[in-house]
């Protein structure tokens, strides 16, 4: 079994499920944003996590990647529950993680180049001119080459994004999240991120998840789908199932059917406690 | 009653805002004290950019500053010391008031307005753009990438910008001394060395290092809970600014009250 030598070398790679999510629950203050969120993640496979504004899923997204703790549930990431690990065990776990945040996030006092070899400094002992090779390896990967004394307010949204995806997989990660890859971008931009996250599945056998409210890039990069509405999840499965499905709110989404936005003030706390809040700073909380 | 229960929400508020600048402070001295004998090296060159900032810029209007400072020290004491005739006294009163007291705080009002704001327009900029937030995803602390340098910096470069303060408030008065008071320039400056206790200069000095850590708290913590929106830095930024002047205020305070009894016994 030639075919299958990678999985009995790596200990972690087993058949098990890389994420998962037993009755995840996320409260901001009194109100509950996730009401008992449960799924696994194949390792090596792609989920897309669809929904409309206030839905949740950037929190869940959020709470995905350690930025906010759960109220209660569990979230396995590589066979530990990462809502008890201590800030220091969550930090090795995230050294195998990648986030490419919606801005993109880039350090706007740092070059293109810093910022994707930042993780590379501050994680590895590795020589300068080993952290060059791989800088230039990681920019050719999202098609960047060159860049690296750019700084990224010179970089074009697509670029920025771009760049911001090359530093979540500087150390190589097993499983890389984005939040809303093409917003912000017009169409032939946004098709492009798209077909650099199907490029990067299939080279790599990276675990993808992906945040997004655009049903055009989830059909092309979703291996499976999760709809969530309104802190649950709505349905689960293959495109060609989310296609079928005939609940009346799927129906809703996938076709595009308009609803009055807001229609009572409870709805429209719940949405705006959606967008990042003020916290009293998750930066505090570290040791 | 209500009023009763306000002051009571107002202090609890205070009392849980000085924890988390205790607890933010705490943790940047852990890093810079602690942390690089356990494999957290120091980033020693984002703390030298710093100090440039935090320092070496702050130069040329530090000085101007105190040199007024010091000439009007100069001129208010005489107004009073003449009568008596003993306006020989001017460098005294100068060199005293200046070491002990001005010098560090003049030189803590010009950090705050400088670099104290920086920091929290720096950070809250940061926290909008969700690169605070990048940083936590890549397992690398904000406070140790961002809040160590700024705090190794400032306990660094706030007492040698409190010296240079001293020594620029001194030859402020000494225009005074030599223009007016018949004092030649080398006999001001004598004058002034021999009416200062070491103590007057060290217990400045250890002020200085404390407002240091004051600024260094209030503007990053001020930047690191920036909620959303542009405007929200602005508001940040103020805040930084007026809570430092008030904690530095109080930390003299504080500071004056400590020495005052200490050197008593």
């Amino acid at each position: 079994m030639p075919e299958e030598t990678p999985d009995l070398l790596d200990p972690d790679a087993t058949s098990e499920a890389m994420i998962s999510l037993r009755d995840l629950r996320v409260n901001y203050g009194e109100r509950e944003i996730l009401h008992g969120i449960s799924f696994d993640v194949q390792r090596g496979e792609t989920l897309v996590i669809l929904g409309g504004s206030g839905s949740g899923k950037s929190t869940l997204l959020r709470t995905l990647v350690g930025l906010e703790k759960p109220t209660s549930g569990e979230i396995w990431i590589k066979g530990r529950n990462i809502a008890t690990l201590s800030e220091s065990e969550l930090d090795e776990i995230r050294k195998k993680m990648g986030m490419s945040f919606q801005g993109g996030a880039l350090f706007g006092s740092m070059t293109v180049g810093e910022n994707v070899a930042l993780p590379l400094r501050e994680h590895t002992k590795l020589e300068d001119s080993t952290i060059q090779i791989m800088l230039r390896l990681k920019l050719e990967q999202v098609g960047l080459e060159g860049f690296e004394y750019y700084m990224p307010a010179q970089l074009s949204g697509g670029m920025k994004k771009r760049a911001a995806v090359a530093r979540a997989l500087a150390m190589d990660p097993e499983i890389l999240f984005f939040d809303e890859p093409s917003a912000g971008l017009d169409p032939i931009i946004a098709a492009g991120i798209d077909q650099l996250i199907v490029e990067l599945k299939q080279a790599f056998r990276m675990t993808i998840i992906v945040v997004t409210h655009e049903l055009a890039s989830a059909y092309l990069i979703a291996d499976r789908m999760v709809l969530i509405d309104k802190g649950n999840i709505v349905a689960m499965g293959t495109p060609a199932e989310m296609r079928a499905n005939t609940q009346p709110r799927v129906r809703q989404f996938f076709d595009r059917v308009a609803e009055p936005e807001v229609s009572r003030e409870l709805d429209y706390l719940q949405m705006l406690t959606e967008a990042p809040r003020q916290r009293s700073g998750s930066a505090e909380r570290r040791s | 009653m209500e009023f009763a229960s306000q002051l009571g929400g107002s202090v609890t508020d205070g009392l849980a805002y000085l924890g988390s600048l205790a607890s933010l402070g705490g943790r940047a001295a852990y890093y810079t004290f602690v942390g690089p004998f356990q494999g957290k090296p120091l980033r020693l060159q984002r703390a030298i950019g710093q100090a440039m900032d935090v320092g070496v810029r702050a130069l040329p209007i530090l000085s101007l500053i105190t040199f007024f400072i010091g000439l009007i020290l100069a001129l208010q004491a005489a107004y009073e010391l003449r009568r008596f005739g003993a306006i020989n006294f001017v460098s005294t009163a100068v060199a005293i008031s200046m070491t002990r007291e001005l010098g560090p705080l003049i030189t803590a009002i010009v950090v705050i307005g400088r670099s104290g704001s920086a920091f929290a327009a720096e950070i809250g900029t940061m926290k909008v753009t969700e690169e605070i937030d990048a940083l936590e995803t890549m397992a690398i602390s904000p406070v140790h990438f961002l809040v160590t340098p700024k705090f190794l910096a400032m306990i660094i470069m706030l007492p040698c910008l409190t010296i240079w303060a001293n020594t620029m408030g001194i030859l402020g008065g000494s225009l005074f001394g030599v223009t007016q008071a018949d004092f030649t320039f080398v006999r001001y400056i004598r004058s002034s060395i021999d009416s200062l206790f070491l103590r007057d200069i060290v217990t400045g000095l250890i002020k200085s290092v404390m407002f240091g850590v004051t600024i260094t708290a209030v503007g990053c913590l001020e930047g690191l809970s920036t909620g959303t929106g542009a405007e929200q830095v602005g508001r940040s930024t103020t805040r930084a600014v007026v809570i430092s002047i008030f904690l530095v205020v109080v930390v003299d305070l504080v500071f004056t009250l400590l020495f005052f009894f200490v050197s008593e016994t």
